[in-house]
């Protein structure tokens, strides 16, 4: 059994650079700036190379040296290495030479990118101590707290938004946690829960684990570079909630750049937001470098923050890559579900809507050249979120166990695509 | 009755432990200004050199953000309730 004394020095306030010990806090005493792992990279320069990791298992732990835990994972041994798709149709129907979707629609267990960020915070969490853990959720990381901790033996509290879809918090209650629904929006069950985490001394994988629940985040980008032959896409498109995820996809790509795994070439990183809620791409779209908060209104529930905590440093990550943002609607939402299922076979939540409408609307517009090769990080599945696309899907023709019947719809349906 | 203003983790050192203390100033800014002469050295923590609200602040009255309210002219009544938190990450 390999041994680590762990590759982490220290968190270190990202505003003004004050450093912390590697306990379970997130904001700078100072200036409430937030906290961020700081790594020994001289020493994971040594133990990580390409040959080491090829010879590791698929999963996400494979980069395991650039992930805030000092042991060995407990929790989410097989979590990521999900398949990056080469999406010939899509590409052909946007109009772009290449496309490759991260399809995180099948991470493990619960279908979406935060089983990463929670095998994280739930290791270094039984790392610090604690036996309970606790998220804020727009209902996708509440569904990965609850399974991941429900297999760890960890008791679990997830707090969501009460209007929540159905499928997601059946999600998270089959696993036996302690749901507690807010009347109120996501914001609001944050605010609540930053009070609570103070208060109780659990685990708060989003609030005082979210140094290292973050981090997790990276694996991601780290599996799409070497799933593309160790090169770094031109174009990523990735959607925006805090907008954590698109900070981590960058600094993935930084973090290899720097070890030397992957050459430095030029990329963007662009972000994608839905009309109803689109606080970061508003404020890039009008040049700014901070936004305005916004009460979420769209079907895009996983991205429904209004006051983006990493909005800042998503804008300040655009802005440096020269990349692009912008947002869709609710029926452009739909559009881009329907797009991915119909050409790839790929069912995504409404956030997988997003990035794909988003991703249409940069390759209309140049932004990103047609000539250009691009990565969509889909990150949830369709089965999540079935109700913003009941009755939108098309329907079922119903008849009789009638062979006459049957071909007497299909003659119908011939007559009616003839007079097309 | 005056304004309850409920203090984060990370700033209760300056207030000497204390979760809530109370405030009888007519805005949110003037209760800034209030709790710096009570405990000094907590309104730079809160405000940056340029007197706006720190970017990873978020300052609650009733449970409503102040940047959809006034931000820091937002008047006070008594019995109102100011909270101050620091942004977290999504979900």
């Amino acid at each position: 059994m390999e041994k680590h004394e762990g590759f982490m020095k220290a968190l270190k306030c990202r505003e003004c650079g004050r450093e912390y010990p590697l306990a379970a806090t997130h904001v700078c005493e100072f200036d409430f700036g937030p906290l961020e792992v700081v790594y020994d990279y001289s020493r994971i320069r040594q133990s990580m190379d390409r040959s080491a990791i090829q010879a590791r298992p698929q999963t996400m732990w494979r980069y395991r040296e650039l992930l805030p835990i000092i042991r060995e994972p407990t929790v989410g041994f097989q979590v990521g290495f999900t398949p990056l798709v080469k999406a010939d149709r899509l590409a052909q129907r946007l109009g772009i030479r290449e496309l490759w979707i991260k399809n995180d629609t099948v991470n493990y267990p619960t279908l979406s990118f935060k089983d990463r960020v929670v095998s994280v915070a739930l290791s270094r969490a039984r790392e610090l101590g604690f036996s309970t853990v606790a998220c804020a959720s727009t209902g996708n990381l509440a569904n990965s707290v609850a399974a991941n901790a429900a297999a760890a033996g960890l008791k679990a509290y997830v707090f969501i938004p009460a209007d929540l879809e159905q499928g997601k918090i059946v999600n998270s209650l089959i696993y036996g946690a302690h749901v507690i629904a807010i009347k109120g929006h996501y914001d609001e069950v944050n605010r609540l829960c930053a009070e609570i985490a103070g208060k109780f001394g659990w685990a708060f994988v989003n609030v005082n684990m979210r140094p290292y629940y973050a981090e997790g985040s990276k694996s991601m980008g780290f599996e799409i570079i070497e799933q593309l032959g160790w090169r770094i896409p031109q174009h990523t498109v990735v959607c925006m909630a805090s907008g954590s995820l698109l900070t981590k996809i960058q600094k993935s790509y930084q973090e290899f750049i720097k070890l030397g795994l992957v050459a430095e070439t030029p990329y963007k990183v662009h972000g994608a937001q839905a009309t109803g809620c689109a606080p970061i791409s508003t404020a890039h779209k009008a040049g700014l470098d901070f936004f305005k908060p916004v009460k979420p209104n769209t079907i895009a529930k996983s991205l429904a923050i209004g006051t983006p905590a990493d909005g800042f440093y998503a804008l300040r990550v655009m802005k440096e890559t020269g990349s692009a943002s912008d947002d869709v609607t609710d029926a452009e939402i739909i559009e881009g579900m329907k797009l991915l299922a119909e050409c790839e076979g790929i069912f995504a939540e409404t956030a997988g809507g997003v990035t794909v409408g988003v991703a249409k609307k940069l390759i209309a517009s140049g932004k990103i050249p047609a000539n250009d090769s691009a990565v969509l990080c889909v990150t949830g599945h369709g089965l999540k979120t079935l109700d913003a696309v009941v009755g939108h899907a098309g329907r079922t023709r119903e008849i009789r166990p009638s062979l006459r019947e049957f071909e007497a719809l299909l003659d119908a349906e011939a007559k009616i695509t003839a007079t097309i | 009755m005056p304004v309850k203003v409920r203090i984060p983790t990370p700033l209760r050192k300056l207030t000497n432990n204390e979760e809530v203390i109370e405030v009888s100033a007519s805005t949110v800014g003037g209760a800034f200004v209030e709790m710096q002469s009570r405990y000094p050295g907590i309104q730079e923590r809160l405000l940056d050199e340029t007197g706006a609200v720190r970017r990873f602040v978020n300052v609650y009255v009733n449970e409503e953000d102040i940047r959809f309210l006034q931000n820091q002219q937002t008047p006070l009544k008594n019995g109102d309730e100011i909270s101050i938190i620091p942004a977290i990450a999504g979900g």
